[in-house]
């Protein structure tokens, strides 16, 4: 579903951020992405959607990143910002769901049924006529997701869902990725989700990829984690609370 | 709360006052773009010392007003920035036309007090319509339907754009100015000494963001076309409003109805 080719990034000439990255997801995979702050995971994102040119090949379903087939390959993935700011630019929550499958030519009708039954999958039904602008950090970032899957994609992409979410919106995100067959890749700092969704990791330190593989293991390694800037998963460090 | 927070909510109003359910709400937004258009031509077309000629056209937005259940006021509020910028305008025109038109008792009424009156009138006028246009028509229905009308893409996408981004722009002026405010308390405003990496972080942050919403509204299909709107067919109110405004339009433009009206009374 997406393969990437010795693929190398730099924002500025001289500062490689991604150096030389191959990887392969199938499909129907759940792979997690995960790296300190400034790994390059939410760069790797960018590039296979188009936003910023990269050197090297990318395949999305087998076609190669380019001007001409963006339009296909964005309406195949869809991506959740990392700021769910930038994300939501209709007044409504309802006018930001329906605006991608209108632009895909959907009928209003087949928009709204979407949008009803996004709604409920993600229990946001309150939320559907509540401005952007006067709802919660958290319930933007849920408002944003739902805007994605709103448009059905093939493969959802994921920049830090379950950042700014109370206990029960981050089980909700996590039993919606569970229980959808599209191919995800999901990029976070919560461990514990990706240990709960995933069952690949994909390890990047600077641009590079330093592990690759079933997600129990290199979850359970605490030296390769602590090596690159992270921790054990909290269900993991044996923390049986007070 | 603060001034920034303030504009923000502005402009948020409008977008709430845009989805109202008056009778004007409801018309055609193609129809309600081109009589404001063409209420604006009319409103600029009258001789620079016609004022009582110009004076009837003031009916047209007191009369929409009412009917879509917008305040004047509001308008006055919401513009009360732009107002005197566009009312200045004519201020030069006593001191450069001097001629004297009439007599108001023994006072001397100069062409260019007139001259000045009707330029303020045309651009109090042609804000207010344009105001009820924004007013009463989300302005994705407005690019939908310059669109319609053969605006090419680039405009009507950086029209829409330029929207959202006063927006942005503002909200990040807010956050800026509370981190700012929060870290230097016992200050009124913002030290003028950090005025310059101010501004340059301002633009910075707001190009960002743009750039972001901009590829946000990319990725999810946005080609510069405005399918997601869904413009309705006219019906025949629309063809009403639209025509019935233009002849109307055309009837105070080619007769002087004031003078009209007076001549029916003194005779
Ligand atoms: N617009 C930009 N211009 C220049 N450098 C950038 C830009 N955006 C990101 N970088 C740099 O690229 C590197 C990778 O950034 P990226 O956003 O991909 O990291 P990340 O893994 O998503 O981090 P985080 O966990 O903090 O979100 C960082 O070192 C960052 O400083
Ligand atoms: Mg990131």
């Amino acid at each position: 579903m997406l393969e990437f080719r010795n693929v190398s990034f730099s924002y500025e000439p001289g500062t490689p951020v991604l150096d030389n990255l191959s990887f392969h997801i199938r499909k129907g995979e759940t792979v997690g992405l995960i790296g300190a702050n400034g790994a390059g995971k939410s760069t790797i994102m960018k590039l296979m959607l188009g936003l910023l040119p990269a050197q090297g090949e990318i395949l999305v379903d087998g076609m190669p990143v380019t001007k001409q087939n963006l339009s296909v390959i964005r309406q195949k993935i869809g991506f959740v910002l990392q700021d769910s700011d930038n994300q939501m630019f209709m007044p409504t929550v309802y006018e930001d769901m329906i605006f991608g499958p209108r632009n895909y030519g959907l009928t209003r009708e087949e928009a709204d049924a979407r949008v009803e039954r996004v709604l409920k999958e993600l229990g946001l039904e309150s939320l559907k006529h509540r401005h952007n602008h006067k709802i919660s950090g958290g319930e933007k970032r849920m408002a944003a997701i739902a805007t994605i899957l709103a448009m059905e994609p093939e493969m959802i992409v994921m920049d830090e869902p379950s950042t700014a979410l109370d206990p029960v919106n981050r089980r909700r995100v996590i039993s919606t990725i569970n229980s959808r067959k599209e191919t995800k890749l999901i990029a976070s700092h919560d461990l514990d989700m990706i240990l709960d969704t995933c069952q690949r990791v994909i390890l990047l330190n600077h641009g590079r990829i330093v592990a690759d593989g079933e997600a129990e293991t290199i979850l359970r390694d605490r030296a390769l984690l602590e090596a690159n800037r992270m921790e054990l998963p909290f269900c993991l460090q044996g923390w049986k609370g007070r | 709360m603060n001034k920034l927070t303030k504009a923000q909510t502005e402009l948020w109003e409008m977008d709430e006052l845009a989805k109202g359910t008056s009778p004007i709400h409801g018309l055609h937004p193609l129809a309600k773009l081109a009589v404001t258009v063409f209420y604006i031509f009319t409103v600029v077309s009258f001789p620079k010392y016609d004022l009582s000629g110009l004076m009837i056209l003031v009916l047209y937005p007191v009369i929409l007003y009412q009917i879509a259940d917008i305040p004047v006021s509001t308008c006055f509020y919401k513009l009360r920035l732009v107002l005197p910028l566009v009312c200045a305008v004519g201020l030069v025109n006593p001191f450069l036309d001097r001629k004297i038109l009439l007599y108001i008792g023994t006072v001397p009424i100069t062409g260019g007090l007139v001259s000045m009156a009707t330029l303020m009138l045309k651009g109090v006028f042609s804000l207010m319509a344009s105001f009820l246009l924004i007013a009463t028509t989300p302005i994705d229905q407005i690019c939908a339907a310059l669109g319609k009308l053969h605006v090419p893409q680039v405009l009507t996408t950086l029209l829409l754009l330029t929207y959202r981004y006063i927006g942005l722009m503002i909200r990040e002026v807010a956050v800026m100015s509370e981190s700012y405010a929060l870290r230097a308390p016992g200050q009124k405003g913002i030290h003028f000494s950090a005025w310059g990496s101010f501004l340059g972080q301002l633009l910075l942050r707001s190009m960002d963001r743009a750039e972001e919403l901009y590829s946000s509204m990319l990725l999810r299909g946005f080609r510069g076309e405005f399918y997601y709107v869904g413009l309705p067919k006219a019906r025949g109110k629309d063809w009403l409003f639209f025509l019935g405004s233009l002849l109307l339009f055309l009837a105070a433009r080619n007769t002087n109805l004031p003078e009209l009206l007076g001549s029916l009374f003194m005779r």
